[in-house]
């Protein structure tokens, strides 16, 4: 388990306030304008050091991620975006940043934005978050009033401010080139890549875009160092710690910092009291959010959380959001639940993810029901592929994987439904 | 995505001015030069508020939503032509094409809060309102609608209403809070079975000094 002295989130739970004041108190804010001084090169070197790859659910390196920017500027400014849509089922970590620690996310995003030679950081907060974009636009403020943003942010030379930009209720808005458009004023419709960000991004100048706790770990991981960092965690390509959500029929559900790594029965029973009516009534986890494929108990009672133990048994560490479902769980509708999800977001450009989401939902249904036939589920399975991997963004991808987890773990009880309904229609 | 209604909408005032230009003027002036477009949401945002705080003085009280006037003024301050900004309205889902209830019950039913009962917490509603989702009570007070994953899943089952969140519901305590907002008495939001925030509710499991600081423990 991970020490308190190696937590970042010192006030993950709200028990202080999120002000300046005690945002100072817990370290945050910490001459800031040192770690500036020691320049661009040596802060993307720290964080490669550090291992830390981004928390928005692909898990792309951070450090190479900045790399990637144009080493100069020349005629259009840079831009750095941080994704706060938060809105992939499951994951409820970036609003305990933005509510409770807004002031690590503003000092990280000037601390990246000077690493990658911006002068504005546009942070996006979905729009349902009204109480925590108020605490982070209140944060904001205070940091200007200090200094900390604008001229000379922080007496480090660097002018930089924020443009706080809220959402509208749209999931694909977390798909970072929705969120682009979104920010442009347009409807939350996806790019074609390439170009990549990097070299066109916000209003066609080159953009990184980073996930709300990426940002917001930066501070802590350069005051410590990118070698303490790179301490924790399970080994070099799986560091540090992580803000991990655990939500279903655990006991005491809860929002935790732990290291990267830890046993999944451990993190469950540690720290959210255990699977409602014990570890043996476990029917399956999702182990990092809705799109990552489900894991029946079996792997459950020994993988460890993180990306690559998690890839290793198909499925991903995603946002590391944990929807535990125990053995009363109608687990068929639990993924056509989100078959539904999937059909609702999809902004409708592709027809692959427009058609085929409401094809598998409509599907889904009926499996729900066993009012299907045997070769129905590999022809749901077909559709899945054919719409894996055949759309601009991985909507559509993140559509097709929970239904291929089902089917690989649990393909006898959708069978068995399927012939239960023909026996009772039959009697009947 | 969502359907368009807005230019079918019951009833349309023929025309809307902000009353807040500073506000929008400040708006504007977030975005970079000549990236006015970017203030179409936030505009959209603002207008809907406008509405919603003269609904409350009607005589049979609505909530905020987006009158097709009101598009066509965002149109104008941002010099872009009205379609742009109806294509924006009609996306996004926290922008309502008619008029609601004064207070909006947005339920989450994903799969994280259905785990959690949360199709219990809104039969509760739609029983104690006598009204179904999409529905709007007669007296003007409650519209139901039924969303997606408002990132809240640690404190499951939840519901909106308006702007802030009502967590780890019960059936019975959803009763408890709709007679409240009934008597326009708006109970206190966040977790409804006492415990702080996304923190374990048989207590803090990590943080112990911090706990212990705070008197947590
Ligand atoms: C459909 C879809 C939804 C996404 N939603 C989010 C989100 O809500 N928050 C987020 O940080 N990243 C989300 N992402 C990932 C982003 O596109 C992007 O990879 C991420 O913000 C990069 O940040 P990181 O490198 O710090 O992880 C989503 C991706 C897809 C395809
Ligand atoms: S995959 Fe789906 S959500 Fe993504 S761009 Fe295509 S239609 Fe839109
Ligand atoms: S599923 Fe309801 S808040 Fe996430």
């Amino acid at each position: 388990m991970l020490n308190d002295a190696d937590r970042i989130y010192t006030n993950l739970y709200g028990w202080e306030s999120f002000s300046l004041n005690d945002a100072r108190k817990r370290g945050d804010w910490d001459n800031t304008k040192d770690i500036l001084g020691k320049g661009r090169d040596w802060i993307i070197e720290e964080m490669k050091k550090s291992g830390l790859r981004g928390r928005g659910g692909a898990g792309f390196p951070t450090g190479m991620k900045w790399s990637f920017m144009p080493k100069e500027v020349k005629d259009r400014p840079h831009y750095l975006v941080i994704n706060g849509d938060e809105s992939e089922p499951g994951t409820c970590k970036d609003r305990e940043i933005l509510r409770h620690e807004p002031h690590k996310l503003i000092e990280g995003a000037l601390i990246a934005a000077f690493a990658m030679q911006a002068h504005t950081a546009v942070i996006y907060v979905r729009g349902e978050f009204y109480d925590e974009a108020s605490n982070l636009h209140k944060a904001i403020l205070e940091a200007r009033d200090a200094g900390l943003l604008g001229k000379n942010a922080a007496g480090s030379g660097w002018d930089f401010d924020i443009i706080l930009h809220r959402g509208g209720g749209a999931y694909i808005c977390g798909e970072e080139t929705a969120m682009l458009e979104s920010i442009e004023g347009k409807k939350g419709q996806p790019r074609n890549k390439p170009p990549f960000p990097a070299a066109s991004g916000l209003y066609s100048c080159p953009t990184t875009i980073n996930n709300v706790e990426t940002i917001a770990s930066v501070p802590a991981i350069l005051r410590r160092g990118g070698a303490w960092f790179a301490g924790l965690g399970k080994d070099e390509k799986n560091t540090g710690t992580k803000l991990f959500c655990i939500s279903g029929h655990v006991n005491n559900p809860c929002v935790v910092e732990e290291e990267m790594g830890i046993p999944m029965r451990e993190l469950i029973e540690k720290h959210a009291g255990g699977v409602r009516g014990g570890w043996d009534n476990l029917k399956a986890v999702i182990p990092g959010g809705s799109s990552c494929p489900l894991l029946p108990k079996q792997i459950c009672d020994t993988v460890l959380m993180d990306f690559d133990s998690l890839r290793a048994v198909q499925s991903g560490l995603g946002t590391a959001g944990l929807i535990v479902m125990d053995q009363s769980t109608d687990i068929v509708y639990a993924i056509a639940r989100l078959s539904y999800f999937y059909m609702h977001e999809s902004c409708g450009q592709c027809t692959p993810c427009r058609e085929g989401t409401g094809w598998m939902w409509r599907m889904m249904m009926r499996l729900v029901k066993g009012n299907a036939t045997i070769e129905e589920i590999d022809q749901l399975l077909d559709v899945s592929k054919e719409i894996e991997g055949h759309t601009i963004c991985a909507h559509g991808d993140a559509s097709a994987w929970p239904i291929q987890g089902l089917m690989r773990h649990f393909r006898n009880e959708v069978e068995d439904r399927i012939h239960a309904y023909r026996k009772a229609a039959k009697a009947a | 995505m969502k359907k368009s209604t807005a230019l079918n909408a019951p009833f349309q005032p023929a025309s809307f001015a902000f009353r807040d230009v500073t506000k929008v003027r400040e708006i504007i002036a977030r975005y970079p030069k000549g990236r006015d477009q970017s203030a179409i949401m936030p505009l959209l945002d603002l207008a809907q508020r406008q509405v919603g705080e003269d609904g409350l003085k009607s005589a049979k009280p609505y909530g905020g939503w987006i009158p097709r006037a009101a598009m066509d003024e965002v149109a104008k301050l941002c010099g872009v032509a009205p379609m742009k900004v109806y294509e924006v309205a009609t996306f996004y889902s926290m922008y309502n094409l008619e008029p609601v209830g004064k207070y909006l019950l947005q339920f989450c039913t994903t799969t994280p809060c259905w785990l959690c009962n949360a199709s219990g917490v809104l039969q509760a509603a739609e029983k104690h309102l006598g009204i179904h989702v999409g529905d709007t009570t007669d007296d003007g007070y409650f519209t139901i609608m039924e969303v997606e994953c408002l990132g809240a899943c640690s404190n499951a089952p939840m519901v909106q209403i308006n702007d802030h969140y009502y967590e780890d519901l019960t059936p019975e305590k959803m009763v408890e809070i709709l007679k409240s907002f009934r008597q326009d008495v708006i109970p206190p939001s966040g977790p409804q079975n006492g415990r702080k925030g996304s923190m374990s509710i048989a207590g803090p499991t990590s943080l112990m000094d911090q706990a212990k600081k705070a008197g947590v423990i």
